[in-house]
């Protein structure tokens, strides 16, 4: 009986795909999207093979040489070759961006979730502390616990997720609040279903197209925060290839007429965060037609 | 609305406690970044005693709370100067970089909305739909780059960093010495003095990093006056505005878009903390001396009481900020009462 149910919906989610076109700039909006991210990922899990030079190495070839047939992308001023590290550079971003949308969904979710079920002092309390954090500046919060807790993947990854947990608190509780009034979870809870039940069988499952699109934009607000705290000097080791860090390298470049080295890895870091934005703002056109109204 | 004034304590409040405990949690000490070798204990005591971190923990966090009172925001670490006048001189530079960047944000924001809304659902909508999407998407810092790259470097046609020239390089005959009005904003203290160079100057060297910043805040205007004036254009009020013979250009902008007017302040309110959040990185990108490249620089120094002063003043402008933005609306918005 399950089997056929999961069957059942996966069929039902492949031709939705195909009729995405038919939604209108929303779908395509979210083809587009994908088609990005997916061309960036395969490029990125697939750049130990198909980088010319190895991206970490220096002096591959003379410093600071303009795009040329054997550089496509130019070398920067220690020799890296750019295209190489163009092709490898997303990995760092990629896995701060992945990192912080998870450890946002684990944390942010199930507060809201447990929040605004339990209601009181509880959500009042709670609901103060994500308001503090959402109405400050994002990025000056991530740069401030960044630059206490050091450079690395997880730190950088962890500082971007502190800022963004409200957002998902704040969906899945007015979500909650809406479908907790609905006649259907009134009959379940009439019927004797425990408040976990209710919670996660019959409320969680109406959340969770909200929860995609806030994660999608999160995923875009993640890249372009792992950039900024890169920029200001929090990011990863130097001899590991990443599209932040050459880009901050560039701008000092760019003095003495080298605009390639921050050039490349700047158009990356937009076309891998446009992509993400591209699927949320396509998936909340999709989801909430109203809204776009 | 009172209780929004009230939330704001919490606010401060909670991210204060935040940024203090993990601090102090933390494996790593600050004092001993700024010795060489751990040879000489009595001086590393010394500088700890100075600056307060020999105390139990709950001293130094009600030490630091009772000094916030009379606002005295700590010793830096990295020079023991004042934290709180350092902020006070790199404030104003923020709040001019900051009222610039929004002006330009909701000029071009209702400018396209407008133009998006008039031609819904076709190819000149959606184009400018995509352009709010794409500019949301650039960071902020490889806008700013973009634009010194052409405007700086290539074309010599604007200044790529700083609030004002050199002294030296200023024409003979032209002074361009000390501010004598002192409210830090340069472009109203140059008027004041009636100081055309100065303040031609100022503007120069803001428009750069004020149209970077706005550009990327411009989107989430566009996408709001584009909704808002989409509906209003089928109000009846507007049709019979039309049937009386006014010009389109007179309908929208006399008519329509005053409807769009408080909607847009409070996304201005909403927008501020966002537009902060770009300002450090605008700010350290054009090297413009203010409260966010005070942060950046005092992060290489691990002066942890300048962040947390940091902090706290970011927390109060985006506080008062959405005050104003709330009684504007309240005067705008009669039926609105405090």
């Amino acid at each position: 009986m399950e089997k056929t149910v999961k069957k059942n919906m996966l069929s039902s989610v492949i031709p939705g795909i195909s009729s995405l076109a038919k939604r209108g700039l929303g779908g395509w909006l979210v083809i587009i999207g994908a088609i990005i991210v997916a061309i960036i990922i395969v490029m990125t899990l697939f750049s130990p093979w198909i980088t010319p030079y190895d991206p970490a190495r220096i002096e591959v070839g003379p410093l600071m040489n303009p795009p040329c047939s054997s550089y496509l992308f130019g070398t920067d001023d220690v020799g890296h070759d750019m295209l190489s590290r163009v092709l490898a550079g997303g990995r760092i971003m990629i896995q701060v961006a992945v990192l912080s949308v998870v450890v946002c969904f684990i944390i942010g979710v199930p507060l809201g979730l447990f929040s605004s079920y339990a209601g009181g002092v509880i959500d009042r309390f709670v609901g103060i502390i994500m308001d503090s954090i959402y109405a400050f500046p994002g990025l000056i919060l991530a740069i401030a616990i960044a630059a206490m807790l050091g450079r690395g993947v997880l730190n950088m990854a962890f500082s971007i997720a502190v800022v963004y947990i409200p957002s998902y608190f704040r969906v899945v509780r007015s979500q909650v609040l809406s479908i907790r009034e609905m006649p259907y979870v009134e009959a379940a809870i009439a019927a004797g279903a425990k408040s976990r039940t209710v919670l996660l069988r019959h409320i969680l499952p109406n959340v969770v197209p909200s929860i995609v699109v806030v994660a999608t934009v999160n995923f875009a607000d993640a890249i372009l925060t792992a950039a900024g705290l890169t920029f200001v000097g929090l990011g990863v080791n130097i001899n590991v290839p990443d599209w932040g860090w050459d880009l901050t390298n560039g701008r000092r470049l760019i003095v003495s007429g080298a605009w390639w080295v921050a050039t490349f890895p700047g158009i990356m870091i937009i076309l891998l965060a446009l992509g993400f934005t591209f699927m949320g703002e396509g998936l909340s056109e999709i989801l909430n037609p109203k809204l776009e109204q | 609305m009172i209780s929004r004034i009230l939330l704001t304590i919490p606010m401060i409040f909670i991210l204060l406690t935040m940024v203090f405990v993990i601090i102090r949690i933390l494996p790593g000490d600050p004092v001993l970044l700024h010795f060489e070798k751990v040879e000489n204990p009595e001086a590393i005591e010394a500088v700890r005693r100075n600056l307060g971190l020999d105390k139990p923990l709950w001293v130094q966090y009600f030490d630091y709370l009772s000094g916030l009172f009379i606002g005295d925001l700590g010793k830096s670490m990295q020079d023991y100067s004042s934290v709180g006048e350092q902020i006070f001189s790199a404030f104003p530079a923020t709040l001019e970089l900051a009222i610039f960047s929004m002006i330009i944000a909701v000029s071009i924001g209702i400018f396209l909305g407008v133009e998006a809304s008039k031609s819904y659902n076709k190819p000149k909508d959606h184009a400018i739909r995509v352009f709010g999407i794409v500019t949301y998407a650039i960071p902020v810092f490889f806008l700013g780059i973009i634009f010194q790259m052409i405007f700086g470097v290539a074309l010599h046609w604007l200044p790529v960093g700083g609030r004002i020239p050199n002294p030296t390089l200023a024409p003979r005959g032209l002074v361009l010495g000390d501010f004598r009005f002192s409210s830090g904003l340069y472009t109203v203290d140059s008027l004041l003095e009636g100081n055309v160079y100065k303040f031609v100057e100022s503007c120069r060297h803001l428009f750069l990093p004020s149209l970077t910043l706005g550009l990327v805040l411009a989107g989430v205007f566009i996408r709001l006056t584009r909704s808002n004036m989409f509906e209003t254009l089928r109000q009846d009020f507007v049709t019979a505005a039309r049937a009386r013979g006014l010009k389109e250009t007179a309908v929208i902008y006399g008519y329509a878009l005053r409807n769009a007017f408080l909607p847009v302040l409070t996304m201005i309110g909403l927008q501020f903390a966002t537009l902060l959040g770009g300002a450090v990185l605008t700010e350290t990108t054009f090297s413009w001396p203010g409260l966010g490249r005070y942060i950046v620089d005092r992060i290489n120094f691990r002066d942890y009481t300048a962040i947390q002063g940091a902090i706290v003043v970011f927390g109060l402008f985006v506080s008062v900020v959405s005050l104003v933005v709330d009684l504007l609306y309240a005067y705008f918005d009669p039926r609105i009462r405090l």
